[in-house]
């Protein structure tokens, strides 16, 4: 019963870091960028919703509703303006530029609100729990965010192969060139792109700050999660993603139940064991 | 009318010229052929025309209008269409979904998903498949169609015939007389020369990037031509 507790735990868990995943599998998906600020703009997120809080006294769910859009105009606007510039060139550029943005962010937050670390609160969602026969709980709040997980993955997949935006995003991701020469504007999708990016690292930003503390320089460890679950799950594949990041889930808490020092090793190491058994991921995308 | 020209036209790839001051007029409702050896620019001049290399902008008038300038999907929006060199059909979509990319200029016209499968039956019974699972001849036709559903006035067809038998060939090129009858005004790139000139009103021979000779289909001196076409 206990190791049945410790997989059901770890596959909540891999909830929240399949939601730090989406946008970077998005953004490498489609415009091959691999963003190597998207663990800050998870932290910024977190920010974003603090200040909405103060300023307007919503609750953390409700300061979504302004975080969503701040962080889809931030993702176009620094697509549009900045990282299109550096996609000709190669896959360098674009990590440079990104890494770039990284410090700034991570300095600007130190700036602005200090080192100390913050946390949203939410009230008493954040420790209720189910109980089920057999000694089992299940906290509501990292269930609700697995449901969340699910039903992103869903919708985008809906995007992705029922519309005609995702029509174009996987001709772009096939093949930039002759999608420009067919009449569409390369350009103007890729910001939308990185805009719906934006939009699972904020919600995934402010999820996660109601579960744990966060501070200015707590981006590039949630970058690395991100990274473990994509690779995990295999490139370009979203339902894999959600399985990297329950097999990141599932490592880290059988680790902790070893011994809670391991906790964040474990799924590391359970990271490096896909790489070496499966380079290319558990779930490939096999429509190449 | 004259729909299409093109004046002192160069075109770089880097620090190569492949292209020298090229004059090449297409009227509307003409067919054109452009044929010339393997490297004698053809690709790249409808490269050039489509905006997938930058000219200066008063290099390529379409209806009067410079577009040396303009992007690729601008230059779509306007009316010209490629057919690109082997294709390059999207293959993680279906022949359907590729056809519809075509529809993402916003371009009306008489051609449709119904008009197009009325043009090409079998991309019909095979409209679920991926793209790339189709035969080289059917691929073609699906290339030929995606460019078709943007409703262009000038569609730019690069080596249709490339690696099809010529049974295939001869399909495609008869759909060509239907295309035309829709109004669309067409440049073909072709290395099958009697198979161009065969569809074509008038032809350009390109050698090493620069115009060699250009004349009537109808009537012309095939010495002149092999002389422009070998640079003999």
């Amino acid at each position: 019963m206990q190791w049945l507790n410790i997989l059901i735990q770890g596959t909540l868990l891999g909830g929240i870091y399949a939601l730090f995943a989406i946008g970077l599998s998005m953004s490498f998906g489609i415009m091959r960028l691999v963003n190597i600020a998207h663990g800050d703009f998870i932290v910024l997120s977190g920010y974003v919703a603090l200040l909405v809080i103060w300023g307007t006294g919503l609750s953390p769910f409700l300061s979504l509703l302004i975080v969503v859009p701040v962080m889809f105009a931030v993702g176009y606007a620094l697509q549009r303006g900045l990282l299109n510039q550096t996609l000709s060139g190669g896959l360098l550029p674009p990590l440079l530029v990104t890494f770039g943005i990284s410090i700034i962010i991570q300095n600007g937050l130190l700036q602005g609100f200090g080192a100390y670390d913050h946390r949203l609160q939410e009230g008493a969602i954040e420790t209720a729990s189910l109980h089920f026969p057999g000694g089992i709980d299940v906290g509501v709040y990292p269930l609700l965010i697995f449901a969340i997980a699910v039903f992103a993955i869903a919708s985008l997949q809906v995007l992705f192969y029922r519309t005609g935006l995702g029509r174009a995003f996987r001709a772009v991701s096939d093949d930039a060139d002759t999608a420009e020469l067919m009449g569409i504007d390369n350009r103007k999708l890729y910001a939308l792109a990185l805009g719906i990016a934006m939009i699972f690292t904020a919600i995934a930003g402010v999820l996660f700050g109601i579960r744990t503390i966060f501070d200015p320089a707590a981006g590039p460890i949630r970058l690395i999660l991100a990274f473990e679950a994509v690779i995990i799950g295999g490139l370009g594949s979203m339902w894999g993603t959600l399985i990297g990041g329950m097999v990141l889930g599932i490592a880290q808490s059988i680790g902790a139940a070893l011994d809670p020092t391991w906790q964040i090793l474990a799924g590391h190491l359970a990271f490096l064991a896909v790489l070496i058994l499966r380079p290319n991921g558990l779930f490939p995308r096999t429509r190449d | 009318m004259t729909l299409l020209r093109t004046q002192k036209l160069s075109a770089f790839y880097g620090d190569f010229q492949a292209l020298f001051g090229i004059d090449v007029e297409v009227e509307q409702d003409e067919t054109i052929a452009i044929i010339g050896a393997n490297g004698a620019g053809k690709t790249t001049l409808l490269r050039a025309i489509a905006g997938a290399l930058t000219t200066a902008p008063e290099t390529v008038l379409f209806d009067g209008e410079p577009i040396g300038h303009k992007t690729p999907h601008e230059i779509v929006r306007l009316g010209i269409a490629m057919v690109p060199e082997g294709r390059r059909l999207f293959q993680s979509l279906s022949v359907e979904e590729n056809l519809l990319l075509g529809t993402h200029s916003g371009r009306a016209g008489p051609w449709n998903l119904k008009r197009v499968y009325e043009l090409f039956p079998r991309l019909r019974e095979l409209r679920w498949l991926p793209a790339t699972s189709l035969s080289g001849g059917q691929q073609q036709m699906a290339a030929i169609g995606r460019a078709l559903m943007s409703n262009p006035r000038l569609l730019l067809c690069d080596e249709l015939s490339l690696g099809l038998a010529p049974v295939v060939i001869r399909d495609i090129y008869q759909c060509l007389g239907v295309i035309t009858r829709e109004g669309t005004t067409v440049v073909l790139v072709e290395q099958d020369i009697n198979r161009a000139l065969d569809a074509s009103t008038r032809f350009y021979c390109l050698q090493e990037g620069r115009l060699a000779l250009s004349a009537p289909t109808k009537d012309f001196d095939r010495a002149a031509l092999t002389a422009a076409y070998f640079g003999m």
